[in-house]
């Protein structure tokens, strides 16, 4: 059954390509919605049923392999279709197809009263096939382009409402900046290519030790380079500010490809890699120091926020940081197990926001809602599970046991430090505030907007199903003094070896003590300021310094400022000044020296004999002369 | 003899239409689509039937040829060869050639047998300029696709085409002028060293000469073809030249005529004057990397849409010339690559730009926006070749875009990375196209989305540029055995060996 691989990914293409011809032929809402969502969750099902195959069949090299066509063979450079599925990727196209194909029935209720539903629904197929080919190529050249795929789709989705220019703009920020990313990326694949002969993965990985010498500057250039198009996708500093605008998307198109699959690819290429990233400590530095720095900024910016999707951009930003801080310090399966629970608690919280904002005559501000607790009661018990997940709530959440383990990791893995983790902490005390902050402005108080219409079948069961693994899915894997049950690690470490620890795992305790204490004190934090005692909170506002931090933590620390002075403008400004081209005016001005010339000589040429016989004198006297001083 | 045929099919269908116009208005694009038709048919079987065929291996990689003393006391003759580089090309003038008589279908309604007439002249002339093997024939025809191209222009062009065309025929002209120089002063050189005076390509490739001598010849070649490519700072002809020529003057320009300046360098620059080519490659691909990012930034502050495709295609063609000079197989390949899909994916644009004038009236894009609300199949595919444009994998332009910058960081790290920076600024131009023409608010304009002749041809080249990008196989394996003997000649100490290789 596992040759059925190639369906995995078929189905979704097929998808999109029977609804880009319904679009052309014009068709019904339920056939669209069929197709679209029968596709996914068709998907979903061979997934099963060859994930179950490739786990039975326990492969000696722990991979399968399904070669499709020889793409492209020149001089050297052989590139096949080929798809492969291993641990980590199993891992990838199950959330991918299964979120996938929740939100995808979601979306059939929430885009009904869409002009374009068709056109939805087609994007939606290509990037999920997209997303697929990403995870499960077996070169580099075919994972490029499923990068490059999904990031078309979440161009085209971001921007689905065309009609506002605004939005148009987000879809082109999100694309651009991405592709900057993907531009390093594509040089990091010169450099593998020419290195190692090869762009096949598993090739890579196999040679690079014979390759390369640990720590050499070509393998921290390939490292940092593949770095810059995880940076890019990921949204990770400095080249986050797209996600944010990309919130102008709809929500299922939020938590599907800004949540929960895309903006992870980053995470995937530097686990798919680790074999190139653990030969460069440098590397694994910066990683691990850019996810620090981008979870605590991303975390103090989502405490800010007004627009309930924007608070969950920053935190998906945020939670990514927490993934790269993982792979920095060697915790691979650390970082791949957090990518999972944060996939079904994050796209869980999206398709909620986007049902309440639905109801809400779509207010986006949290400020305008409120009360929404005995309303919407399935929206309240499905939202709370996925925030007490993103808090990381201990002992009930999965998001604590995954968080935990990042922790613990960053104090006490091998290229861990107790900087890393102090940071850590201290996100995951800003994460439980504004979590807190969101369902408290959210759920309680009194209520500011009217409900217009409440979410009907298709999106509510959705909802309680990613509650359900919201919920429970961190239970497979369980920290050493907690029962230590490790079927996720178990799992990938097939593909990925073992976080080498430089402390020994008694102390770690401590650490989850803290932790707690850190999610219980934001919570708690935020309960006084935004519950008990909201007129403390107005006397804070007073304050002039803490309001300018606010103030700058809000535009997301100046990063749009800086880029549209140093980029932008000065980009914008050459385009403008030198839209006539000023390599052709070099060519008009010969053209207006002959020009002129010509008349010059033609003015001579007048008809008035005084002038013919001025100018024969002249030029007499003038040649009698020369000849005179010669 | 089936390659004479091709060239006596596209200019007897010219005359044919010429004569026919007299009497009737649409008898002309019938003979004009029914030679194309003919001619890509014959290329394409040709191209089927000796698909196999195409192996290094082979003594020879010249497939067909044709030679009959023409002006035989001067050494001239009119000699015609095919390998599988010109076959390529060849299939794909025809290709356009059919489209771009579609695509005049409704447009041209004056005159339209003078304009057939030259429509499938200039066809010829490409077909020639793709097959001679004689530089005096080379010559001749490189001519006979510049003049009735001057006429296209200058009779059928919008409101500033007077100028246009003048601007095109004295830029085509004075550097054809330099090249004709330089093949006369190869010619006698040639002649001075054997006693032997012919403008055989396959004799003329042997020529010793003083390095010094080398370079001013190649110099003359090199100026003519870099003004067709165009390379910068010869691009200023191509933005009026295209953006005041008919739709099917600007898809015959950029699919066709700027490939004429690529296929030069390949086939006469590199193979004659290899030291030469090879002392000029910095400061040559120096050229195409500007290009490459003064044609983005170009494009990028249009506001005339065909102006915009037109400096896309110099940012485009910066691409092959960095490709041609980095000298290995990966490069050039990408090079042919890169010909083939340009000229799809700019002529769908080019195409498309005509479909809109043809409905609002105009190229400007401030005057459009929001078109996707009433033309939807329009702005679907316009995404497509936006997205071509841009580079994305999957479509044929990746292909080409990543094997010349593959093969280009074998030779000069730097310029690949700069040359690279082009594929950010060319999502930023492109993304612009289709923010400007389709989305944002709809301004009430009245237009009806794609009729079934237009969405044969969209159809047409969408197949083919999704095809090229998932099945690029069949033009690398078809390139190969040129591609490959040019880099051999490329080969230090190599340069000045025999690679006469006449057909069997």
């Amino acid at each position: 059954m596992e040759n059925l691989l190639w369906l995995i990914p078929a189905l979704p293409l097929a998808g999109f390509l029977i609804l880009a011809t319904l679009a052309v032929v014009g068709a019904g809402k339920k056939i669209t919605a069929l197709v679209g969502a029968g596709s996914i969750c068709l998907s979903a099902l061979v997934t099963l049923v060859v994930g179950a195959d490739f786990l039975g069949a326990a492969h000696e090299s722990g991979t399968y392999s399904q070669t499709l066509w020889t793409w492209l063979e020149v001089a050297g450079l052989s590139i096949k279709m080929t798809l492969t599925l291993d641990a980590l990727s199993l891992v990838f196209i199950f959330v991918i197809t299964f979120i996938g194909a929740l939100i995808h029935i979601y979306s059939a209720g929430f885009m009904e009263e869409d002009r374009d539903y068709t056109r939805f629904f087609a994007s939606m197929n290509l990037f999920v096939f997209s997303m697929l080919i990403l995870v499960l190529a077996d070169n580099l050249l075919l994972m490029y382009l499923g990068w490059e795929g999904v990031g078309l789709c979440s161009y085209l989705l971001i921007g689905f409402w065309y009609e506002k220019p605004e939005n148009g703009y987000a879809a082109r920020k999100a694309f651009t900046m991405t592709r900057v990313g993907d531009t390093a990326m594509a040089i990091a694949l010169f450099m593998l290519f020419y290195q190692s002969g090869t762009l096949v993965i598993g090739e890579i990985s196999t040679a690079a030790p014979g390759i390369w010498t640990p720590n050499s500057t070509t393998v921290t250039c390939i490292a940092l380079l593949l770095l810059a198009g995880g940076l890019g996708k990921s949204a990770q500093l400095p080249l986050q500010t797209w996600l944010p605008d990309a919130m102008a998307g709809p929500s299922p198109v939020s938590a599907l490809i800004h949540a929960a699959t895309m903006v992870t690819a980053g995470v995937y290429l530097i686990a798919r890699m680790h074999v190139v990233f653990g030969l460069s400590e440098v590397a694994q530095t910066v990683v691990a120091v850019i996810g620090a720095v981008t979870l605590l900024l991303a975390g103090l910016t989502a405490l800010t926020q007004h627009d309930i999707k924007r608070v969950l951009a920053y935190s998906t930003i945020s939670q990514i940081g927490y993934m790269f801080l993982a792979l920095g310090v060697g915790a691979w399966t650390a970082a791949v197990f957090h990518f999972m629970v944060h996939a079904f608690f994050k796209a869980l919280l999206f398709l909620a926001a986007g049902a309440i904002i639905e109801a809400l005559h779509h207010e986006h501000s949290m400020f305008k809602m409120g009360g929404l607790k005995d309303k919407m009661p399935v929206i309240f018990w499905t939202f709370m599970a996925g925030a007490i997940s993103l808090a990381a709530l201990p002992l009930i959440s999965s998001g604590f046991y995954s968080k935990d383990q990042i922790l613990w990791y960053a104090w006490g893995a091998e290229g861990g430090s107790p900087l890393l983790w102090a940071v850590a902490l201290l996100g995951a005390f800003i994460t439980a505030i504004y979590t807190a902050r969101m369902v408290i402005l959210t759920f309680w108080g009194e209520a500011k907007t009217e409900i217009s219409h409440y979410p009907g079948k298709r999106m509510t069961i959705p909802l309680v199903v990613l509650a359900f693994f919201s919920v429970f899915a961190g239970f497979i894997e369980l920290p050493h003094n907690f029962g230590h049950f490790t079927l996720f690690s178990d799992l990938l470490h097939g593909v990925m070896p073992e976080t080498a620890l430089r402390v020994d795992v008694s102390s770690e305790w401590i650490f989850q003590l803290l932790a707690a204490a850190a999610t219980l004190g934001g919570i708690g934090l935020a309960y006084f300021y935004y519950y008990k005692q909201p007129q403390r909170l107005e006397n804070l506002r007073q304050d002039m310094v803490l309001s300018a931090l606010h103030e700058f933590w809000f535009s997301g620390w100046g990063f749009d400022k800086l880029y549209n002075v140093v980029f932008v403008r000065p980009f914008l400004a050459i385009a403008k000044l030198n839209k006539a081209d000023v390599i052709d005016q070099l060519y008009t001005g010969i053209v207006a020296g002959t020009d002129g010339l010509y008349r010059l000589v033609a003015r001579t040429q007048s008809g008035s004999l005084r002038w013919y016989i001025m100018g024969m004198v002249i030029g007499a006297i003038l040649i009698l002369g020369i000849q005179m001083m010669l | 003899m089936i390659l004479v045929l091709l060239i006596v099919i596209l200019m007897a269908g010219g005359i044919l239409a010429l004569i026919g116009g007299k009497w009737s208005h649409s008898f002309p694009r019938g003979v004009a689509l029914a030679s194309c038709t003919v001619a890509f048919l014959m290329m394409l079987s040709l191209w089927l039937g000796r698909y196999k065929g195409f192996n290094i291996d082979a003594d020879s990689n010249w497939l067909i040829e044709y030679h009959k003393e023409w002006i035989p006391s001067f050494g001239i003759s009119f000699h015609l060869a095919v390998d599988g580089l010109s076959l390529l090309l060849l299939v794909l003038t025809c290709f356009i050639g059919i489209l771009a008589v579609l695509c005049s279908w409704e447009e041209i309604r004056e005159r339209t047998g003078f304009y057939y007439f030259n429509l499938l002249w200039i066809l010829a002339g490409v077909a020639g300029v793709f097959m001679a093997m004689d530089l005096f024939l080379f010559y001749f025809f490189w001519e006979v696709m510049l003049i009735p191209m001057y006429f296209l222009i200058g009779i059928w062009g919008s409101e500033n085409r007077v100028y246009a065309s003048y601007k095109f025929f004295i830029f085509t002209q004075a550097s054809g002028l330099l090249m004709f120089l330089a093949i006369l002063g190869l010619y006698f050189v040639h002649g001075n060293n054997t006693g032997f005076y012919t403008f055989n390509y396959f004799e003329l490739i042997n020529t010793e000469m003083p390095p010094q001598t080398a370079i001013w010849l190649m110099m003359g070649f090199m100026i003519a073809f870099a003004v067709k490519l165009p390379v910068i700072p010869f691009h200023t002809w191509l933005p009026d030249a295209h953006g005041e020529a008919p739709t099917a003057g600007s898809l015959i320009l950029a699919g066709l005529l700027l490939k004429t300046g690529a296929y030069g360098m390949l086939r006469f620059v590199i193979p004659i004057f290899p030291g030469a080519a090879a002392e000029i490659a910095l400061p040559a691909m120096a050229l195409g990397v500007a290009g490459i990012l003064y044609g983005a930034v170009m494009a990028y502050s249009q506001t005339d849409l065909k102006r915009l495709v037109a400096f896309t295609s110099v940012s485009h063609m910066g691409f092959v010339i960095v490709g041609i000079f980095a000298f290995n197989e990966l490069a050039l390949q990408g090079v042919v690559m890169q010909l083939v899909t340009h000229a799809i994916s700019t002529g769908a644009l080019f195409i498309m730009a005509g479909m809109i004038k043809e409905r609002l009236h105009t190229r400007d894009l401030g005057q459009m926006g929001g078109l996707w609300t009433q033309m939807p199949r329009m702005g679907a595919l316009g995404i497509v070749f936006a997205m071509a444009s841009l580079g994305l994998p999957g479509l044929g332009s990746f292909i080409a875009e990543f094997l010349i910058l593959l093969g280009t960081f074998n030779a000069q790290v730097w310029i690949t990375v700069i040359a690279a920076s082009g594929l950010v600024l060319s999502a930023v131009y492109s993304l612009r196209i289709v923010q400007k023409i389709f989305l944002g608010p709809p301004r009430g304009q009245l237009a009806a989305d794609l009729s079934g002749r237009e969405m044969m041809i969209m159809a047409a080249l969408t197949i083919s540029i999704v095809w090229l990008g998932l099945f690029p196989q069949p033009i690398i394996n078809t390139a190969r055995p040129a591609i490959v003997q040019l880099v051999q000649m490329l080969e230090p100490g190599n340069s000045l060996q025999s690679h006469q290789s006449y057909v069997k």
